[in-house]
Formats: C-alpha cells, structure tokens, sequence
C-alpha cells in the first residue's frame, strides 16, 4: 500500500449494487486505513456516490461485505446508528435543518443520542462554529447563509458527534465557484489532522494535493488506484488516462 | 321578518349553541391531529398490516356521508352494544365527538402524509448519517418541517370540522343549528334566524382564520432556495 497508515479503518468486499436491474456497483474491493484521506474520482454515473453512500448504509447493498472497526455492518445484528454515530457525512445539497438555527443543527444529534448535555453540546457546537469561521452566525438559520458557509456548517454538523470516519459527496459540487476554496479549507485542516476521509470529488488539485491514495472509478468499479502522483502523472488505465486527458 | 325580535329572543339561545359548537369542534379537531397523525404514520410505515389498517379506515371515513357516520356511532353502535351491556348509553355530544374526530382523523392523516412527503429526502438521510433512529428522524426532523408545509391544508380542514358540527344537529346535538331549528319551530322567523347563524359561524371561522395566520407567520423561517437537483 501506497499510504504508511496501515490500521484497517474500512474494508469493502466485493460489493454489489443493483438499482432494479441496473447494476451500479460491480464488485467493489476497497480497504481505507486510519487516519488515510482517499479521494474517490471519476465520469459521472461510475458509481462513486453509490460507493461512498453504501458506507454508511443509506444505500443498502445488494450483495458483498463491509466492515468498519470490525463492525461487519451487513450484519444484521449489528446496530447501524452505533456505527453511524461514527461516522460523519456531508453531501453535497448540504441538508441543513432549515427550521433550526445553525448551532442547533449542530447540538442536535449529539443531544438527542445523549452523547452530551445540552450545556456540553452547545460548547462543542460554539467550538466547532470557531474551527470553520462561523462563531457569529450561530444564531442564523440555514437559509440565511451561503452555500459555502452552509457546507462548512454541515461539516461542523457531522463533527458534532466526535467521528473518527468522515464521508464527503461531492461536497463542493453545488457551490459557486469563489466559494469551494472556503470548504476545501476546512476539509485540509481535518485532513491534516489526521481525520480518516473518503471524498467523493470533482476536485482534481484538491484530490491530488491532500490525498493520500486516490481511486479511479468507472462503470461501477474501481479501475485503478495509487497515490496521487501515480494516478495524476502516470495513470496505467485506458479509462483513466482517458478520463484526466477530459477534466485536467 | 323582524331582526330586532330575533336578536333580543334567540341570541341566548344561540349563543348557547355557538358554545357547544366551538367546545365540540376543538375537542374534536384535538382528537382528530392524534388520530391523523397515528393513522398517517401507519400508512407510511413498512408493517403491512398498520398500512392495510390506515388505508381501510381512510378509505371508509372518507368513502361515507358524515350524516351516515354520525347515525352509525349515535343510533348503531350503542344497539349494538346494549346488546351485551344494555344498561349502556351514548349521549349526544360525546357521540358527536367521536364521529367528529373520526372524520377529521382520516382527511387530516392525508394532509399530514403530504406534508411528510414535501420534505425532501436529504433530510432524513442527513438525520439518519448522525446516527438518529428512524423514529427520532421522523419526530425530531420530518414532523415538524412536514407541519409547516401542511399548515394550509391543515387549517382549511378546521374550517370544514366547525362547520361539520351542524350534521350533528341531526343526532340532537344541541349546537347552533339545532337551537336555531328549536327557535324558528316557535317563532317562524327562519330567514332571519338563519341569517344570524350563518354570520355566527363567519365570525367564528374568520377568527380561526386570523389565528392561522398568525401561527403561520411565526412558523415562517428563510428557506434558500436549493440548487441544481
């Protein structure tokens, strides 16, 4: 492996995913170690979102294994919102609450699951509004805000519940250009922080300047993967060459 | 025709029945927001039997007259059970209350089940990505969005419940209508009677209406307009 972090955080095995009789994902082999930031790239309709979303179970799969922290979480005995308490995901429509303000849209889960009081969590949530920048709009409510203070937001959101799994989909994709450098911002500093990270992306310079080990998906598989340098500057697969040759 | 005479003689009266006409309607609407909420969260849940038992009852409530209903709960139902207890009775209002609430119930479960629907899947999904439960995701984050886009529907359904109660004149409910029935049977002063009951329930719905209003604007929150899907 690519990366020196070599404690298995989560390991894919041979996930299938079928939409109907569409199938998505073809057979997905993945391992992402502790404290390792992978992005995952590639043509729209590869199935990278599918991917990224069947890790924390909000797409069921169809067939296929993964286990997180040891948790095999198609296990049916296991309990997912245990495991989802540890892992944080942000997407890319944002979905804040638009009916709390944002430092509720923060104290809430970790209030409702009883991780903390509501003393503890409205600390935790002033902190973590301090750590993206936004300590004076804890007040606000989502839609006051832009989609790039949004996002940040939600990030905060998913912190909140103190995760040491952190999943991005396309959590720039629907922001207005001046505002992607803002989140990107943020996700390096809790990359940098040893954060464990999968982000699904369009951002080539982000994915080739913070991530350890980059995947290439197409057609519901992953078809190539290595660190950046190797997949930006010499990728070996036909689709990948042919990919970056479009998006670069 | 004289308006003076009615005034003075049947506002007592009917003022009386404006009394068991709002007391019957909130009870009513109250029963009927816990009955719609149970029956539209049956009718969403993945248990086939809860769902079959929601569609049954919407389908039937809202399949029949009202009148029929109220003749079935106030005339039919105690038959029925004096059948095995026949000391029973069912008094007027409370049977009315019950049809009331009934019929609400499964027009309200409806509306309630839009709502829910309006609230876009994100929401749930990011509730559900924190480890929320589904039924903490239901109460916490999807009620009360789906509350506020229901709140129209919901207050339109009110209007109707108020001015449903005068069916229950028909089972001997003493509301307005059926004070109003008594007065004209002695006087023979129907178009002004009626004429006053008609701007009793405007008063009274114009009120529910300006309450609505106001509840609507305080739930009132910025909501930015999504882009892309």
């Amino acid at each position: 492996m690519a990366s020196d972090k070599t404690k298995e955080k989560i390991r894919v095995e041979n996930l299938h995913k079928y939409f109907d009789k569409n199938e998505v994902l073809k057979g997905i082999d993945a391992s992402i170690y502790e404290g390792e930031v992978v992005c995952v790239i590639g043509p729209s309709g590869s199935g990278k979102s599918t991917f990224l979303r069947c890790l924390n179970k909000l797409e069921e799969l169809t067939s296929g294994k993964i286990v997180i922290d040891n948790y095999d979480i198609t296990d049916k005995k296991v309990d997912i919102n245990k495991v989802r308490e540890n892992i944080g995901m942000v997407f890319q429509q944002f979905n804040l609450f638009p009916n709390m303000t944002v430092k509720k849209n923060i104290m809430m889960a970790p209030v409702e699951l009883k991780k903390m009081t509501k003393q503890e969590a409205e600390e935790k949530a002033m902190q973590l509004l301090a750590r993206v920048g936004l300590s004076e709009k804890s007040e606000a409510f989502p839609g006051e805000l832009s989609g790039g203070q949004q996002q940040r937001v939600a990030i905060a959101r998913a912190l909140a519940m103190n995760p040491d799994i952190m999943l991005f989909d396309e959590p720039t994709s629907a922001l207005d250009p001046e505002m992607v450098g803002e989140v990107l911002d943020v996700m390096k500093e809790l990359a940098a922080e040893g954060m464990t990270m999968v982000v699904v992306t369009h951002e080539m310079g982000f994915a080739r300047e913070v991530s350890d080990r980059v995947l290439f998906m197409a057609e519901g598989g992953i078809m190539e993967e290595g660190t950046p340098e190797q997949i930006f500057d010499n990728p070996q697969n036909e689709r990948t060459q042919d990919f970056l040759r479009k998006v670069l | 025709m004289d308006f003076g005479r009615v005034l003075s003689e049947a506002t007592p009266m009917l003022l009386e029945g404006l009394k068991l006409t709002i007391g019957v309607s909130l009870i009513a609407i109250a029963i009927g927001i816990l009955i719609g909420l149970i029956m539209c969260l049956m009718k969403m849940s993945g248990n086939i039997i809860l769902r079959a038992i929601a569609g049954v009852y919407i389908w039937v409530i809202r399949g029949t007259p009202m009148l029929v209903q109220a003749f079935i709960v106030f005339f039919g139902v105690p038959q029925v059970i004096q059948l095995f207890a026949p000391s029973f009775r069912l008094d007027a209002f409370t049977a009315g209350i019950i049809t009331l609430s009934i019929n609400a119930g499964a027009y309200l479960a409806e509306i309630f089940r839009g709502g829910i629907l309006a609230v876009p899947k994100g929401q749930t999904e990011a509730a559900r990505s924190l480890g929320l439960p589904k039924g903490k995701t239901m109460m916490k984050v999807v009620l009360p969005q789906a509350l506020k886009f229901s709140i129209p529907a919901l207050v339109n359904q009110f209007i109707i419940s108020v001015k449903d109660t005068s069916i229950l004149s028909a089972i001997g409910l003493a509301e307005i209508v059926n004070k109003a029935k008594t007065y004209v049977g002695k006087s023979y002063e129907f178009f002004a009677t009626y004429i006053f009951v008609a701007l009793f329930y405007l008063a009274l719905i114009s009120i529910l209406m300006v309450i609505s209003n106001y509840i609507e604007k305080k739930l009132k929150y910025e909501e930015k307009k999504k882009s892309g899907k």
